[in-house]
């Protein structure tokens, strides 16, 4: 790197051996000093006035000067920042609406700054696009998202305006397709852009910025993205069907008189909860229901339609076994009768 | 008349002329200039020295502060004293023979020996963050003539 000078030391040669140690701390203090670091900062607009004084003694006794007063005004910086602040991912499942995922648009500019927002639900890397509903504005700022309370959001209509170093919060709303698989993810991201102008850093608006100064582009470009993702929990169930026969003569021939006992196995796979799991089965022609035969998990259940679980209407059984956590199953039996 | 009026004003204008300088035997400026790097085509990068009308927060600030005695007489005790302005944090000078306040101008001393208050009683050295105000005590006499700059580096807070 070669450093050129406008300034020379002139009043004394030491202060020139000086000033080569302030020049090599200059370069040093490039690179230690990324703009970054001062978020926000000295707001928009303020005016930098510099003033010197000296006092020095003459033959008619003490005297002070002031110099001139340098002012230079500080420009606008546009930066700001978008993150998740999900814990993790958002659980979904197949046809679900209204998933919120939740983003943070801080300005880390010095002057009042209005953004657009822009969600894309069509990333790449994932498994499934979801539908984007609506991105909504935490106006009451709780953190959570209140249907009909925060208000929704519409680019260059409402565009949120962010104070120096302040943040907002964003939910983002979609709603999953039928389609979709248990584990399934989906990657969701939220942008915001400054509305005075994006670009390289050091992209200069003139006249632009907050206070009558420029706005200059910071180090995030004025932009910035966030990703968030959604997870499918989706559940399946299999149904298993076996027969076991005991005929008149202690055998297992399906003759006559032989009772037939059905076992019907359901067996929930996938992620998370089954809800409301219903066993029908209809009686095959020609055999007779037997009485009172239900069981559910060995236990046994009446015929009639009451408070327990199974149900016998003269033509099929129909057992409601609730709530079914993946990975468990329920079984179902029932006895007919070949005439 | 009219030129009566005239010369009459141009000799008050000189009278006036006479005056400053009487009062003011030495010239004092103050100057900022921001560092500004440059990328060149060939990847080079080279610092130079702006006149802004504008900086954002981070950028580096170099002030100049020129004294000259104008005067034919010498000039003792000669100090001179600069208000850091508030949107600037300190960040050191060019010859390292300050002394700095970081109370406002009450008190002064070598950075490296001041401490600040906390608020739980115990003291922490001062830092280039906390400086108020610089002064320059230049020891030997300003004779008829004699010049120099003082300079100090600022950041934009």
């Amino acid at each position: 790197m070669k450093t050129r000078h406008h300034i020379r030391s002139r009043h004394d040669s030491r202060q020139r051996g000086c000033y080569k140690a302030l020049l090599t701390s200059i370069s040093a203090a490039l690179f230690a000093m990324p703009s970054a670091a001062f978020a926000a900062g000295t707001l928009a607009g303020t005016d930098i006035q510099n003033v010197a004084s000296a006092t020095f003694d003459t033959a008619g006794g003490p005297v002070t000067i002031q110099s001139n007063t340098v002012t230079i005004k500080v420009d606008e910086l546009l930066d700001v920042t978008v993150s998740s602040t999900d814990p993790g991912d958002i659980i979904t499942s197949p046809g679900q609406t209204a998933n919120v995922q939740t983003f943070r648009i801080s300005n880390t500019g010095n002057g009042d700054e209005a953004f657009t927002l822009t969600a894309n639900v069509a990333n790449g890397g994932d498994d499934f696009d979801p539908t984007l509903q609506q991105i909504i504005l935490d106006t009451n700022n709780n953190g959570v998202f209140d249907a009909g309370v925060d208000v929704i959001y519409t680019a260059g209509a409402n565009d949120p305006v962010i104070a120096p170093d302040q943040n907002i919060t964003v939910f983002v709303i979609t709603s999953t397709p039928a389609g979709v698989s248990d584990t399934n993810r989906a990657n969701v991201s939220l942008a915001a852009a400054a509305v005075t102008g994006t670009g390289a850093p050091g992209t200069s608006f003139a006249n632009a910025g907050q206070g009558g100064g420029n706005a200059v582009v910071g180090t995030t470009g004025a932009q910035s993205s966030a990703n968030g993702f959604l997870a499918v929990q989706a559940t399946s169930v299999n149904l298993n069907k076996t027969a076991t026969i005991l005929d008149p003569f202690g055998g297992n021939r399906p003759v006559p008189g032989a009772i037939v006992t059905y076992s019907l196995v359901a067996t929930v796979a996938g992620t998370g909860l089954l809800n409301n799991l219903v066993i029908t089965d209809p009686i095959p022609v020609g055999s007779q229901y037997q009485a009172a035969s239900m069981t559910l998990e060995a236990n046994a259940l009446t015929d009639a339609a009451d408070a327990d679980a199974g149900t016998f209407n003269g033509t099929q059984i129909r057992i409601t076994a609730g709530n079914v956590p993946a990975g468990q199953s329920r079984t179902v039996t029932f006895k007919v009768l070949i005439p | 008349m009219k030129m009566i009026v005239q010369i009459g004003a141009a000799f008050a204008a000189l009278a006036g002329a006479s005056i400053a300088v009487a009062a003011t035997p030495l010239q004092l400026s103050s100057d900022v200039f921001v560092e500004r790097t440059i990328s060149r085509d060939d990847g080079t990068k080279t610092i130079v020295l702006e006149k802004p009308k504008m900086v954002t927060p981070g950028d580096n600030l170099v002030f100049v502060v020129r004294y000259k005695n104008i005067s034919t007489a010498t000039a003792n005790n000669f100090v001179v004293t600069n208000p850091l302005p508030p949107a600037v944090t300190f960040d050191g000078t060019s010859d390292g023979l300050e002394v700095v306040s970081i109370d406002g101008g009450k008190s002064w001393g070598i950075l490296g020996n001041l401490r600040i208050a906390k608020e739980n009683g115990a003291t922490r050295a001062a830092q280039r963050s906390d400086v108020t105000h610089i002064k320059w005590n230049l020891n030997q006499p300003l004779t008829a003539g004699a010049e120099g700059k003082l300079i100090f580096r600022g950041v934009v807070k």
